[in-house]
């Protein structure tokens, strides 16, 4: 039991965390998407969409490479004594924040997309900076998608398996998340336990998308 | 020759999707300048450039301030400019309340320290937008939306107001309720006014200069009148060509239920309803009601018969049959010029030609405002 709360927190740690840093990175992604007259955009929105075809294991295989010890990651672990980023719940996030992207940039991008050019062109008449009509016009009138985006980059991390697997490993406390331990349970035929964790899953899952069905519902416009 | 810090100056060059802008013009920064034009040609870039909304080559100078110039790498942002523009849609904030929207521009004048004339109370009343304020946009008509998206624009404290056919968009009713407001805008906040229209009954109404545009070029920019009255321009041969003419009313015929109003170069008789004296008129003559006599006809169910001299005789461009006259009415020929539509026959017979003096019977005289 101990084994399992450990877990649950573990996961919704690893879940809000790429959360939170998946609406920060997507948010100038998917404006810059919307806005930017540049020939090579698309070439930006594939790659960011490339996860959504990508089977997670050769994902894994390449962040695996980027974390480990003479990637990147190996170089930025050494900064502060480490040896490599895999294997480490900082390399669970980072896994999850790029495989989890397409999720948010998406939705984020329709909603941009929806608002237009004309509310920003009325904001910058009435004396409005570039910075301004961001604030006080494109964020209020794009929160359907920010909530929308939040919620399946939640959902995606809470889910992911072939990628942990691969970066993470099973380390209990460390990198050993729900989608694994479930795994793991089954295969060591412990069915309580495995019981225990799929169906709060699938309550959990449930309870996430009915309200934000319901919030999406009030404000008038859900962008998925 | 004005001063340049009275005049809107501007020379644009910019190739948008899909034609060419080139655009040149030089207008008074004071009273309504209409933007007329067949669709396509040009209005609305004309009125974004001037916003700065859309990027081209070339300089803008607003009453001195130089608010383009790219030889010299100056472009000033749209939200440098204090420019109020409305547009089409009304395109009020959805997620603010109609008070919100109001005080959007306001709110950011205060912050730039801009003096705030333009005040909140005074829109209010000036657009009757009073009952409105605690709704949302959702909840409001098109023409109350179309109402306060220019206060909005109002309050915003601008130096120039853009108006891009604000009322194509409405049904007659509020297209009627706003005229009325637009009539007094640019006077009432003292304030240069641009205004968008294919429809040259609205820029009659409202426009003192006009800048005639056509494939992307201004093609003519000056007082109303005189651009109405130029041979050479396409307003002359319309099929509604018409004159727009200033005037007073100077007496009113209780009987007859009769005003005269006195304009420049003789007095006319209109039906006096709803009119009072001393009310300045704006009225408007079509060339299809002006005809033309030797000698003032001795019993003609016409009350206007005024004497004039003739200015041009020019072949209508649009059809062989009909010529156009332009005379200046009065004695000297030094008064309002009016144009006739009448038969080259008719042209032969009375052997008009340039400088004759003539009569010009005007059958209908519409009150713009």
């Amino acid at each position: 039991m101990e084994d399992i709360l450990t877990t649950i927190r573990l996961t919704l740690m690893l879940a809000f965390v790429s959360t939170f840093i998946l609406l920060v990175v997507s948010t100038p992604i998917a404006w810059w998407l919307v806005h930017s007259r540049a020939k090579w955009k698309e070439v930006v929105a594939a790659i960011v969409a490339l996860p959504l075809v990508l089977p997670p294991t050769v994902l894994g295989f390449y962040l695996l490479i980027a974390l480990g010890p003479q990637g990147p990651g190996g170089w930025l672990a050494g900064l502060v004594g480490g040896r490599s980023m895999a294997f480490t719940f900082e390399g669970l996030v980072i896994g999850s924040v790029i495989y989890s992207l397409p999720f948010v940039v998406q939705p984020l991008r329709n909603a941009f997309a929806a608002i237009g050019q004309r509310p920003l062109e009325v904001a910058a008449t009435l004396g409005a900076s570039p910075r301004d009509a961001f604030l006080s016009v494109a964020l209020p009138l794009a929160w359907p998608g920010f909530i929308t985006g939040a919620v399946l980059g939640f959902a995606h991390t809470l889910g992911e398996f072939g990628v942990v697997l691969m970066i993470g490993g099973n380390i209990p406390g460390e990198t050993r998340v729900i989608s694994v331990a479930i795994y793991d349970y089954v295969e060591n035929l412990q069915w309580r336990e495995a019981h225990l964790l799929t169906a709060g899953m699938l309550l959990f899952s449930f309870l996430v998308i009915f309200t934000t069905m319901k919030l999406t519902q009030k404000t008038g416009r859900a962008s998925w | 020759m004005r001063d340049a810090r009275e005049k809107i100056d501007g020379a644009f060059n910019g190739q948008f999707d899909d034609f060419r802008l080139e655009a040149q013009f030089s207008v008074p920064a004071s009273g309504v300048t209409g933007i007329y034009g067949p669709s396509g040609c040009g209005k609305t870039s004309l009125l974004r450039c001037l916003a700065g909304l859309v990027k081209c080559q070339g300089t803008l100078s607003f009453r001195g301030q130089i608010w383009q110039d790219t030889a010299q790498r100056i472009l000033k942002k749209p939200h440098e400019r204090r420019v109020g523009y409305v547009f089409q849609e009304p395109s009020l904030f959805p997620h603010l309340s109609v008070q919100q929207n109001l005080s959007f521009g306001l709110e950011r004048a205060r912050r730039a320290n801009t003096a705030v004339s333009v005040k909140q109370e005074d829109v209010v009343n000036f657009l009757k937008v009073e009952s409105l304020l605690a709704r949302a946009p959702q909840d409001l008509s098109g023409g109350e939306r179309q109402r306060v998206a220019i206060g909005r624009a109002l309050l915003s404290q601008p130096q120039l107001l853009l108006l891009d056919e604000p009322l194509s968009a409405l049904d007659d009713t509020a297209r009627k309720e706003i005229m009325t407001c637009l009539e007094d805008i640019s006077s009432r906040f003292a304030l240069p006014v641009f205004y968008v229209s294919h429809d040259m009954r609205e820029i009659e109404r409202l426009a003192d200069t006009l800048l005639l545009m056509d494939a992307g070029k201004v093609i003519g920019s000056g007082p109303l009148t005189v651009l109405q009255s130029d041979p050479a321009l396409p307003l002359y041969h319309a099929s509604d060509s018409a004159v727009t003419i200033s005037g007073r009313v100077q007496r009113l015929d209780e009987h007859y239920h009769l005003a005269e109003v006195v304009i420049p170069g003789g007095t006319l008789t209109i039906s006096g309803q709803n009119l009072s004296s001393g009310d300045n008129l704006r009225l408007s003559i079509k060339a299809s009601d002006v005809s033309f006599v030797s000698e003032p006809a001795p019993a003609t169910s016409i009350l206007n018969c005024l004497p004039g001299r003739i200015v041009s005789v020019a072949p209508c461009q649009r059809d062989a049959g009909h010529v156009i006259v332009q005379v200046a009415l009065g004695q000297a020929g030094d008064g309002a010029r009016v144009l006739g539509r009448i038969t080259r026959k008719s042209c032969d017979r009375l052997e008009l030609q340039a400088d004759k003096p003539v009569y010009a019977q005007i059958k209908s005289i519409a009150v713009m405002r």
